[in-house]
């Protein structure tokens, strides 16, 4: 145990990767580079490098799957073979579909789905390379993409996860700090609808420490939040009005 | 075929209808107030080839667990630990939308929510359960079959689990040559450390509700599964369904889980015992 927290977290606080325990991981958000795809978003966060694309609203196949008076949401959340230490089976495991599951389910509040009847909306993320928190990644990419691919959306859902490492409660979970460490907790969140889309958790929590874990987490989706603004701002203004955002933001 | 499951949906709509009107005045269709589960049954022992077996009955939900042991290599990076699976099935006899084949997706979630709860507590002490470090372990297969669904099956899985492990009787293991496995014929209790309970909430409009029938998992929005340990701590969460929740409701729910999960665990206890 002792060796372990000098492991996770130093004396002064800084954490494996050199972060503060309420630091976020660089997160980069690149929109549209798929040019096939009607929306896409690229996100490197941490060492995390994960591919959105989204197709839609189209054509149901098939047919009997769609839906009289509102959309139907499919979601794919893969890995690529080469995207952990071992090589992974490219067949979906039960993880991948458990996490489908769960990214779809965290979107779908956000969607007007009743705007596109008998249609559906089909997410591919693909992870590239896997850090920790693929799946918060995995989440913040699809909003973006689904923003970008002009889908009807109430708000949009930005995802974080907070943990528990050397018996601190510490935001966005890397994945040294998911394997030693002893709780994780990603969450998504609508910023602007004050709602929790996606709430998992697995490690040990006092009362306390889960209702300090979950405000970390939300604190971090909120800042998420503004990367994902500002990677859509960036696509569709381009720098000169990023540049007077951040003027008047000053 | 299409006619009958056109009657459902109406009746679904009327039955949803006076299920929100009761829940807006506290009740609930089958009489339980929101924070009340389903009568609880359990019977120990009923499959005499398993090492631990339990039949457990939340309603009319009802689920059997079966334990085996093997040995075999230990997982990578868990090197000092023996293996535990805890795996679920819902069978074709649960209900008449259940059709044979390859798990669903809601089928692999079952499993690894009630599998997470379980791994997650630490509930068996996987280090004493190692007979050569980093290469021979004792893996412990949980099987569940559900056989009658009708609702959260979350928790009737989970307390199948721990019914089941609570007492099991593991065979022991010897080791002679280095590598070579020898069965004693004696037999051990599971190295229990913990009793995780897991309690499933459904939010149906803006009420919350524990222990949802299949009726009112019909009408939810979103679903919550939070298991807690003997010490009062969270050990697993996991939100379902496409609805959401504030921040505040979390609190309130996870509050709710520490506070009944006590009450069920002394019960879950108390009904093991009473079938030993």
């Amino acid at each position: 145990m002792t060796e372990q927290v000098i492991h996770l977290i130093d004396k002064d606080g800084k954490r494996t990767d050199g972060r503060n325990i309420d630091e976020l991981r660089d997160i980069k958000i690149t929109v549209g580079m798929i040019k096939n795809a009607d929306g896409s978003a690229f996100i490197e966060f941490g060492k995390n490098k994960i591919i959105v694309a989204v197709y839609g609203p189209r054509e149901v196949h098939p047919k009997h799957m769609a839906q009289p008076d509102r959309c139907v949401l499919r979601c794919r959340y893969h890995m690529s073979p080469f995207s952990t230490d071992t090589r992974k089976n490219p067949a979906p495991s039960r993880r991948e579909v458990e996490i489908s599951k769960v990214i779809r389910e965290a979107l779908e509040p956000a969607i007007i789905l009743e705007d596109y009847p008998r249609a559906a909306i089909d997410i591919f993320v693909e992870v590239l390379q896997a850090d920790g928190g693929s799946r918060c990644a995995g989440i913040t990419a699809a909003s973006v993409a689904l923003a970008d691919a002009g889908i009807n959306m109430r708000d949009m859902v930005s995802a974080c996860a907070a943990g528990k490492v050397a018996d601190r409660i510490v935001l966005d979970v890397n994945d040294i700090e998911d394997k030693e460490g002893c709780a994780d907790m990603p969450v998504a969140y609508l910023p602007n609808l004050e709602q929790v889309t996606l709430l998992q958790l697995d490690g040990i929590l006092t009362k306390e420490e889960f209702n300090e874990c979950l405000d970390t987490a939300i604190k971090g989706c909120k800042m998420v939040y503004e990367i994902q603004k500002q990677a859509l701002i960036q696509k569709y203004f381009g720098n000169e009005i990023t540049s007077d955002v951040k003027e008047t933001a000053q | 075929m299409s006619l009958s499951k056109k009657a459902t949906i109406i009746l679904e709509h009327l039955r949803k209808q006076q299920m929100l009107d009761l829940l807006n005045k506290g009740k609930r269709l089958d009489g339980r107030s929101l924070d009340e589960p389903r009568p609880l049954e359990i019977e120990i022992d009923i499959i005499k080839k398993a090492d631990g077996s339990a039949k457990v009955k939340l309603g009319n939900s009802e689920v059997i667990a079966g334990v085996k042991v093997e040995t075999g290599e230990p997982f990578e990076g868990l090197e000092h630990k023996g293996a535990l699976i805890v795996t679920a099935e819902v069978l074709p006899t649960a209900s008449p939308y259940i059709e044979p084949g390859p798990p669903d997706e809601e089928t692999i979630e079952l499993a690894r929510v009630v599998d997470r709860g379980i791994r997650e507590s630490e509930m068996l002490d996987l280090e004493k359960l190692v007979l050569v470090p980093g290469k021979i372990v004792y893996t412990i297969f949980v099987d569940c079959s559900i056989i009658n669904a009708d609702g959260n099956l979350f928790d009737a899985t989970s307390y199948a689990v721990v019914s089941a492990l609570c007492s099991s009787k593991l065979p022991v293991f010897d080791i002679q040559d280095g590598d070579k496995v020898i069965d004693t014929k004696q037999k051990q209790p599971a190295p229990i450390t913990t009793i995780p309970i897991s309690l499933t909430f459904a939010k149906i409009g803006n009420n919350v509700i524990l222990d949802p029938t299949s009726e009112e998992e019909a009408c939810m929005n979103s679903r919550i599964t939070i298991t807690t340990n003997s010490n009062g701590e969270y050990t697993a969460i996991q939100k379902g369904q496409t609805g959401s929740f504030t921040v505040e409701e979390i609190k309130n729910i996870s509050e709710i889980a520490r506070i009944k999960g006590e009450t069920i665990r002394g019960k879950l206890k108390e009904l093991i015992e009473s079938g030993i």
